[in-house]
């Protein structure tokens, strides 16, 4: 530890005036979304009052992290830290309280810690770990599984928690993999897998069929000697097989017999094309686009038929009913989607300048449920208005181009992708938190980094950016 | 390093396409739609609505007629309801336990609709009951009282006029989309006519609440609320110990008495008999289906709505017409042998001294003399033919507002009905009816029906020897000022000097006539009576009187259906009226009337459909 004064210009004071000012942010909006104009500013038994002790306490633990402990300790103890998550979250499990529906809470004397919001940190740092050894490449099998079961473990068990929200942050990790080096076509692919399930539920597996066909028909098309000809006459082609099913009057006997459903006659169809090219081509490099489209053309299928198992087995009720209210399927405002048409209300209704700090009459009166935990932008969008939404959503924005360039910056690898890690998570929670108050994502539920109530959230995040700026520090030196 | 160097800018530029979708989703719901706004007005503003004192009626000496007493709405928030003694709730209340069953059995049928929001369960509930109710209300959770202003009637009289206040419907709503459900609305007599003056403005609290519709605070300290405005007092003309007066009168008989101040056009009273007793208005619903399917239809007010044949009151107009119109002169003389007859035309009438001037003939009520007078006047040569001279006597009698509204204030009012010569023509073929063919209207039978309204109008205008306000029932108030077509003096096209003459014939009637039961010891009255045969059975009894001779005060129509001589009841009832209104009392001579007037019941002679 140097000796040097405690308002060191070493340390990334934009990353920490980010952090002061999505903390003091938080608080106003929890004191605003909790207050009863009765008790007074220091209510310890009303959120407002308690978040002072965890933002007291939280700003203890980055002071700690930043002064005494030392940098080593994370690279060093990385392993046993993860350990310590991994036998917390198997506690929960176990012992674990449960409040809303999910099984994550710790209760420990007077104050219950929800070790999933932990978990990240030790991931991150593991990761970190993993990755940062010269020898580790996305393209050795050995070095993906280490990482994947690294971030699988923890994640089966949030799973088992039912905090399915939390669980799905982690795949934000997969930015970070990919700057350090993953193939891209693997966070393509999952993009692509997610628009082909959200086009079948919301079309028909029919429509998502044929515009799956057209995509590929079109990289085809693009990646071939001859675009000019080969899109229109592409086009062309997709125009008939998706006029198939009526000309040939399919439709209507598609109700009585599972069998002659239109998406199953065109699989049929161009399965064996496809089947076709991809044996012709299985160990042809120079046709390897070929091949790979087709293969991409029938895991695309198979996702596809497989959609209606996922979503009427593997998700919970409630996500199914979110998920189809996000998409506008069932439209239900009182009933699963009532929390998303409230929340936006409350966001609407704040207009530009908002309706000012403590006016806010949809947040204040629990139109919005969860308003000071996961729906805590809504009190910003309703009091603060679009200038006060815009200047929240800035200072993340700053806050997360801050991190990605202090990451790429970092000399020593672990701390790099630690810092990378970071961002990730953040950033995850951020569009997925914000976007879901307005209506753009599902409704998970993940607080709203260093702003939401809950003292497990925000010293998990006073950890998680604070460790980084340690070993920024370090770096800096 | 420069593809990793790549690789962040990619995330970079990712985060910031992430974040300014939500920017551009932000823009779309705060600044470019209101409907959120909206949509957030409704969730958390609660409009709690402050109901007006309504106006009080008052009648023209000041003294409160319709005046308000407070009652309470109990209201019911189903959801917040547990058990509850469901007896004792009944027991204060004075309910039956199915009633209450029966509505818990709705709530719970809709409880999904009904949410949060809450119901009506009795409406009109007295202080007595509601204070009960209050001092036990932690037993019934959910139940809360709103006050309302209902209406108390201090005089048992003029239920017709005044008429009854009633929630306003969906129907009424649609016609008046200023009122809400849950108002109340003027429906009938001078509440439906003075509603606007009346009513009041509403006024409304608004309140925060939250999402358990829970009020939580008064919104913005409350400089949004709007107080309610109570309504104006309304001054009647009525007179009501006079109005109360004619009703006992009136008991117990079908028809109508009205009495107006000729120099003013007020009117003092005006009685439908049967009407509705004034207890039966301040809960009109209660009694609603019993008056509607009462076969003398009380709501009814016969004093504007019920045309009826004159009888001999009308002689007087046409023998105005005919001193008017020259053919006659109030001594000019004609025969009656026991009735007018002419070819096989045939008038009949009653003995009395023969041939007789008009003054004899008012007052005897011959029917000889006054066909003679109308045959002059449908016979005048100066007109050349007898549609011309039928069509201005026509015009004759709309100046004095036969035939015609009159365009009282009065709801409903009714023109009356007077013949055409159109009419004249389909019954008898074009122009192929003359003086003889219409006798009948020269002593106020056959095509003319008038209401008792105009009767009694027709007497101010004797009264006033030539002119007539429109009558009225709102009291002219430096406050409340009465619309200016109440202060213009009608003047009929008979000269002043005529009605002196006519005048004159009507005193001879009660000194001397047919009307001797309607003179009152010091007043120097003047009247007509009437018997007006109808094809509905017996005669309609009529009288038309005023007083003082000079300088008169009160003009009065009495209509009597069914009850036979005019002398016999109408003359009477009209008689006291006015001797009640100019002496203050009933002379002990004329006791003994008044109370045989009073009890006697003319109810049975009237044929009415059963139902």
């Amino acid at each position: 530890m140097s000796s040097d004064s405690i308002i060191s210009k070493k340390l990334d004071w934009v990353l920490i005036g980010c952090y002061i000012f999505l903390v003091i942010c938080g608080w106003l909006n929890i004191y605003s979304s909790s207050v009863d104009v009765e008790h007074s500013v220091f209510d310890w038994q009303a959120k407002y009052g308690m978040h002072i002790i965890w933002i007291g306490s939280a700003v203890l633990l980055a002071l700690t992290i930043l002064y005494v402990i030392p940098a080593r300790f994370y690279s060093v103890f990385s392993w046993w830290i993860y350990a310590f998550t991994l036998l917390a979250l198997a506690a929960v499990i176990v012992m674990g309280t449960e409040v809303n529906g999910s099984k994550s809470w710790l209760a420990l004397g007077p104050v219950r810690v929800q070790p999933a919001e932990f978990s990240k940190i030790s991931i991150a740092l593991v990761l970190a770990t993993i990755m940062e050894k010269y020898t580790f490449r996305f393209s050795n099998m050995q070095d993906v599984v280490k990482v994947f079961a690294a971030m699988g473990f923890p994640m089966l068990l949030i799973l088992a928690e039912k905090e399915t929200g939390l669980a799905l942050v982690y795949v934000g990790f997969l930015l970070a993999f990919y700057r350090e080096g993953m193939n891209q076509w693997v966070i393509l692919s999952g993009l692509l897998a997610i628009v082909l399930f959200i086009l079948t539920l919301v079309t028909s597996p029919f429509t998502a069929i044929v515009i799956w066909i057209g995509m590929i028909v079109l990289s085809l098309s693009l990646k071939s000697r001859n675009p000019l000809i080969n899109i229109p006459v592409g086009a062309a082609s997709l125009t008939l097989v998706s006029f198939l099913p009526r000309l040939c009057r399919i439709e209507s006997i598609s109700n009585v017999t599972g069998i002659f459903k239109p998406e199953v006659w065109l699989t049929l169809l161009t399965l064996p094309v496809a089947l076709y090219f991809t044996g012709k081509f299985l160990f042809n490099k120079r046709k390897s686009v070929v091949r790979n489209s087709m293969l991409a053309y029938m895991l695309g299928i198979g996702l596809i038929f497989s959609v209606d198992f996922v979503f009427d087995h593997v998700l919970q009720d409630h996500q199914r009913l979110r998920i189809e209210s996000l998409l506008g399927i069932k439209d239900d405002p009182m009933g699963a989607g009532y929390n998303v048409h409230q929340s936006k209300i409350a966001i609407g209704s704040g207009g530009l300048f908002g309706k000012g700090f403590l006016n806010g009459t949809q947040t204040r009166f629990d139109f919005v449920p969860e308003q000071s935990t996961d729906f805590i932008f809504c009190t910003i969008g309703e009091e603060w208005g679009f200038v006060g939404a815009l200047l929240v959503i800035g200072c993340y924005l700053t806050l997360l181009i801050r991190l990605f360039n202090a990451a790429e910056r970092q000399k020593s690898r672990f701390a790099r992708i630690y810092g990378y890690c970071v961002a990730s998570c953040i950033l995850m929670h951020v569009v997925i938190n914000i976007g879901m108050t307005i209506g753009l994502m599902p409704v998970i539920g993940i607080p709203l980094p260093f702003i939401s109530y809950g003292g497990s959230s925000l010293w998990a995040f006073t950890i998680l950016l604070f460790i980084f700026i340690r070993l920024d520090y370090e770096s800096r030196k | 390093m420069d593809v990793n160097s790549d690789r962040k800018r990619v995330l970079i530029a990712a985060t910031v396409l992430a974040f300014a979708i939500i920017i551009v989703k932000l823009f779309a719901i705060q600044i470019l739609s209101s409907e959120y706004r909206l949509s957030a007005e409704n969730n958390a503003l609660k409009y709690e609505t402050k109901y007006p004192a309504r106006g009080l009626i008052k009648d023209r000496e000041g003294r409160i007629i319709v005046g308000n007493k407070t009652t309470y709405d109990i209201q019911v928030t189903p959801y917040y309801v547990k058990e509850f003694d469901t007896l004792e709730f009944c027991r204060i209340f004075d309910i039956d336990t199915s009633f209450i069953n029966e509505k818990f059995r709705y709530y719970r049928q809709y409880r999904t609709r009904i949410g949060y929001q809450s119901m009506t369960l009795l409406k009109q509930v007295p202080g007595e009951k509601y204070n009960m109710f209050v001092e036990k209300a932690f037993m019934f959770p959910g139940f809360s009282g709103t006050p309302r202003t209902s209406r108390t009637y201090n005089y048992n009289a003029g239920g017709n006029l005044l008429g009854y206040i009633s929630e306003v419907d969906q129907n009424f709503i649609d016609k008046h989309p200023e009122y809400r459900s849950g108002d109340y609305a003027g429906r009938t007599g001078m509440e439906e006519a003075y509603e606007s003056l009346l009513r009041g403005q509403k006024g409304y609290t608004i309140y925060l609440r939250d999402a358990h519709n829970q009020i939580k605070e008064h919104y913005r300290n409350g400089e949004m609320d709007v107080t309610a405005v109570a309504g104006v007092d309304v001054v009647t003309t009525i007179d009501a110990e006079l109005q109360a007066f004619g009703e006992r009168l009136m008991k117990n008989k079908v028809g109508s008495l009205v009495a107006i101040e000729p120099s003013t056009g007020d009117i003092l009273t005006m009685v439908s008999s049967p009407g509705i007793e004034v207890s039966q208005l301040a809960e009109i619903s209660k009694y609603y289906n019993e008056i509607i399917s009462d076969p003398y239809k009380p709501m009814f007010n016969r004093a504007v709505m019920s045309p009826q044949p004159p009888g001999s009151c009308f002689k007087i107009v046409n023998g105005l017409i005919g001193l008017q119109e020259g053919v006659v002169r109030p001594s000019t003389m004609y025969p009656c042998h026991h009735g007018f007859i002419m070819g096989n035309l045939r008038v009949g009438c009653h003995g009395h001294a023969s041939p007789l001037d008009m003054y004899h003939a008012i007052a005897t009520s011959c029917n000889s003399y006054f066909c003679y007078v109308f045959k002059a006047v449908i016979d005048n040569p100066k007109y050349g033919s007898v549609r011309a001279s039928f069509n201005k006597w026509k015009e004759y009698t709309e100046s004095f507002g036969f035939g015609v509204k009159l365009g009282t204030d009065i709801p409903s009012e009714q023109a009356g009905t007077m013949p055409t010569a159109e009419r004249y023509d389909k019954l008898h073929g074009k122009n192929r009816w003359k003086a003889l063919s219409i006798i009948s209207l020269s002593i106020g039978q056959g095509e003319i029906g008038c209401t008792p309204l105009h009767l009694a109008n027709f007497a101010a205008t004797v009264a006033n020897r030539g002119y007539f306000y429109t009558p009225h029932i709102q009291k002219d108030t430096p406050e409340c000022p009465i619309d200016e077509r109440f202060k213009v003096k009608h003047y009929t096209m008979v000269d002043s000097c005529h009605f002196v003459e006519v005048v004159k014939g009507m005193r001879m009637s009660v000194t001397g006539g047919t009307s001797r039961v309607a003179a009152v010891p010091g007043v120097e009255v003047c009247g007509k009576t009437g018997t007006a045969q109808n094809p509905h059975g017996a005669d309609n009894s009529v009288f038309i009187c005023f007083g003082p001779m000079d300088n008169p005060k009160i003009a009065v129509a009495a209509y009597v259906e069914n009850a036979g001589f005019g002398a016999t009841w109408a003359a009477p009832i009209a008689s006291l009226l006015m001797e009640k209104y100019l002496n203050g009392e009933i002379s002990p001579q004329r006791k003994d009337l008044e109370r045989r007037i009073s009890e006697t019941s003319l109810k049975h002679k009237v044929r009415v459909k059963k139902k």
